[in-house]
């Protein structure tokens, strides 16, 4: 199988394993308590709090251990939303992940003021549009940094500034999903408040993630319980995923030249592959600006259902959209959003590329592709 | 696949002729709300019996999106009839446009050779011309529902479970461990689920219900109502009408919204008026046949014409909107839409 569906999840790398294995053994504990075994826990997850906070510029206490990305998601926008005294909401993007456009859909429901900012074709957001949306009643704004299924790379930095021009006050949150392990990431440097990570898309364990709180941030608890994490998330720790996510982190950063150069070219050659091989062929990721791995590509009159399907059947997995519960794949609100008619969004498949993406596996992908691609037409 | 017995069997029996199976679920409805359904047919939860059911028997397994094809042919179709005082057979529809024809268009593209249903009902090749037939189970015969089919269709599909009863089919089904053998049969159209289909029609097109007036034959004003689509030929109660003997639905007009009952004599039908005929072989010509106009029923005696079936004796509450299938024997010679009665 090639697997050419990494911004889905990737495989996890062998060191992560290695690493989380005692963790459900000898160093079982809960890292609660007063004795040995919850000290020993204790110490491997304070460990890893501060391996992370270090990569990104952070400070330990600033580090939130949660199930992954939608639950960061959710802690950032509903706990700055939850938390401000005045009924303040959100300003968003219409590229946004669902775990964003869902719990901003809540927040509406709920009657806190909420305001999604459209996107250029190339899915790119506009600071001076995300300025003019903030006002005193937002609370927060969230961009994410990368999207999951174009490879868009927005200016955070451009747009935390300019969000903050409108209201000082207001913080900026980033879902960093897609963006960590390709992009560099210092939250001074990038000047926000708020950022997302899961592990599970960078070779860590799935279900685990976090979510970086400036200090001096308060959010409302999403989940509430024991108080672990300063409060900000209860819960019994998984010592395990912490320590993953931390080796995964690690593994990333020593990864990411490899993958701005390697990877990002292997998916270069299999875009001029497809583009050079199936004539009528649009590219969906944009030219400049784009993430290393992901390639976002359209076939006019080829429903992506078929094509997926086949690909599956010829080894080859790659995705369009998201799956709903019953398994079937949805129109791309992301590519709706750029301007593609909901047909051309049945047209579009995305390949995204990873940490064991090889060339070869690209060169075989794109004979695959480009052999069934020139059948359905 | 839709989760259920027969679909699970009928790919079960292929798999062991040595074929190379691929199990296919259609999503063709998400609710008016875009929410996927939790109850009636093709759920969920049925979606998910007929994936482990792939599973279980270790072939690909795929959901495949025809709701456009669906809310186009079937619900819209759904609705429309009902506004013209047709009643309307939406499983009929949906075999006639989206499985047997936008999804069997599809066979190609997924590099298969044939489409495999969980149908009761049988088919077979003779002296090249492929040939429908009833299933060996006369009580769960589903002949009638495929009555449209003609060589295009037939000749790429099969019907492996019309061979087996019903009861052999759950046998192999349990046999085989699968889950679904004892899941008991949908009755409800997929799209309305549990509710009424006069809920369902308030919904999705409330336009549809005009109210107007309850008459007898004679034209006398015997009561209102709210809407002809809440009425079907042969219905008996709910016509807010007290005659101090039973009355029943004679006729529908719907231009008029009038809703025209009669005594039970009046429901009698000797001629029906026919759309969309077809013929099984391709071709056919006025003569005899049987005929059964319902899902589940005899079949009457009658001679049939491009465009009307004559029935030698008089039959009871024919429902325009609804399908009348023509046999042969065991075998089915072809179908239409009853477009009138009288």
């Amino acid at each position: 199988m090639i697997y050419l569906d990494h911004a889905a999840t990737t495989p996890m790398r062998p060191e992560v394993w290695e690493a989380m294995a005692p963790f459900g053994s000898e160093a079982f504990g809960n890292p609660s308590g007063v004795h040995g075994v919850s000290r020993t826990a204790k110490n491997a997850l304070e460990e890893s709090r501060e391996r992370i906070a270090s990569i990104i510029g952070a400070k330990p206490l600033e580090i939130v251990f949660t199930s992954g990305g939608t639950e960061s998601d959710n802690l950032a926008i509903k706990g700055a939303v939850l938390n401000s005294t005045a009924r303040q909401g959100l300003v968003t993007s219409a590229i946004e992940h669902e775990a964003v456009l869902e719990t901003a859909d809540f927040l509406k429901r709920l009657g806190m003021p909420v305001t999604i900012v459209g996107v250029d074709p190339d899915a790119r957001v506009d600071p001076d549009e995300v300025a003019g949306a903030v006002s005193d009643d937002t609370a927060v704004v969230s961009v994410m940094m990368v999207n999951n299924e174009t490879g868009t790379v927005q200016d955070v930095a451009a747009l935390s500034e300019a969000a903050k021009r409108a209201n000082r006050d207001v913080l900026f949150h980033t879902d960093a999903v897609q963006a960590f392990g390709c992009e560099a990431i210092d939250v001074n440097q990038l000047g926000i408040d708020l950022l997302t990570i899961s592990a599970h898309k960078f070779g860590g364990p799935k279900g685990a993630g976090i979510l970086y709180v400036r200090e001096g941030t308060a959010l409302e608890p999403v989940i509430h319980g024991g108080g672990q994490e300063l409060g900000r998330r209860s819960g019994t720790h998984d010592v395990a995923s912490a320590v993953g996510i931390a080796t995964a982190v690690e593994s990333a950063l020593d990864d990411r030249e490899r993958f701005e150069t390697e990877i990002s070219a292997i998916r270069d050659h299999m875009e001029r592959s497809l583009v050079d091989e199936v004539g009528d062929l649009v590219v969906n990721t944009p030219k400049t600006g784009r993430s290393s791995h992901h390639l976002n590509v359209r076939f006019p009159g080829v429903r992506n259902e078929t094509l997926l399907m086949l690909l599956d059947q010829r080894g080859v997995a790659a995705s369009a959209g998201s799956a709903c519960q019953s398994g079937a794949a949805t129109v791309s609100h992301v590519l709706e959003a750029m301007g593609l008619t909901p047909d051309q969004a049945r047209e579009s498949v995305r390949f995204t590329f990873g940490w064991t993406s090889t060339l070869d596996e690209a060169d075989r992908a794109a004979m695959i592709v480009t052999d069934i691609a020139s059948r359905l037409r | 696949m839709s989760g259920g017995v027969d679909s699970s069997v009928a790919a079960a029996l292929l798999q062991e002729a040595g074929h190379d199976v691929m199990g296919v679920t259609l999503k063709l409805w998400s609710g008016p709300n875009g929410e996927t359904p939790t109850a009636g047919c093709c759920t969920v939860s049925d979606a998910e019996d007929a994936r482990r059911v792939a599973a279980q028997l270790d072939i690909p397994y795929y959901v495949l999106d025809h709701t456009d094809d669906f809310r186009d042919g079937v619900v819209d179709r759904f609705v429309h009839d009902y506004a013209i005082g047709r009643t309307p057979n939406p499983c009929i529809e949906c075999n006639r446009t989206v499985k047997f024809d936008r999804l069997l268009s599809r066979l190609d593209d997924f590099e298969c050779d044939v489409l495999v249903t969980g149908h009761h009902a049988r088919s077979r090749e003779v002296d090249g011309v492929w040939q429908l037939m009833r299933g060996r189970d006369a009580a769960k015969d589903q002949s009638y529902v495929l009555s449209m089919l003609t060589q295009r269709e037939l000749s790429r599909t099969r019907f492996p479970v019309g061979e087996l009863t019903k009861s052999e089919v759950r046998a192999v089904a349990a046999d085989m461990g699968m889950r679904t053998a004892a899941k008991p049969e949908s009755m409800d159209i997929c799209f309305v689920g549990q509710r009424d289909y006069r809920g369902f029609l308030h919904d999705v097109a409330p336009g549809v219900f005009a109210s107007g007036s309850v008459v007898d034959s004679d034209g006398r004003e015997l009561a209102e109502h709210d809407g002809v689509a809440g009425f079907t030929i042969g219905q008996r109660r709910r016509l807010g009408v007290a005659v101090g003997e039973p009355r029943y639905v004679i006729r529908i007009e719907a231009g008029t919204s009038t809703v025209v009952v009669g005594r039970r004599e009046e429901l009698a039908v000797s001629e029906i008026g026919l759309e969309k005929l077809t013929w099984s072989r391709g071709s056919g010509s006025d003569g005899p046949v049987m005929a059964q106009y319902r899902a589940h029923g005899e079949t009457a005696a009658g001679w049939l014409t491009e465009a009307s079936l004559i029935f030698n004796e008089p039959q009871e509450a024919i429902a325009p909107g609804q399908t009348v299938a023509f046999y042969d024997g065991d075998v089915v010679l072809g179908g239409a839409l009853i477009a009138s009665a009288r």
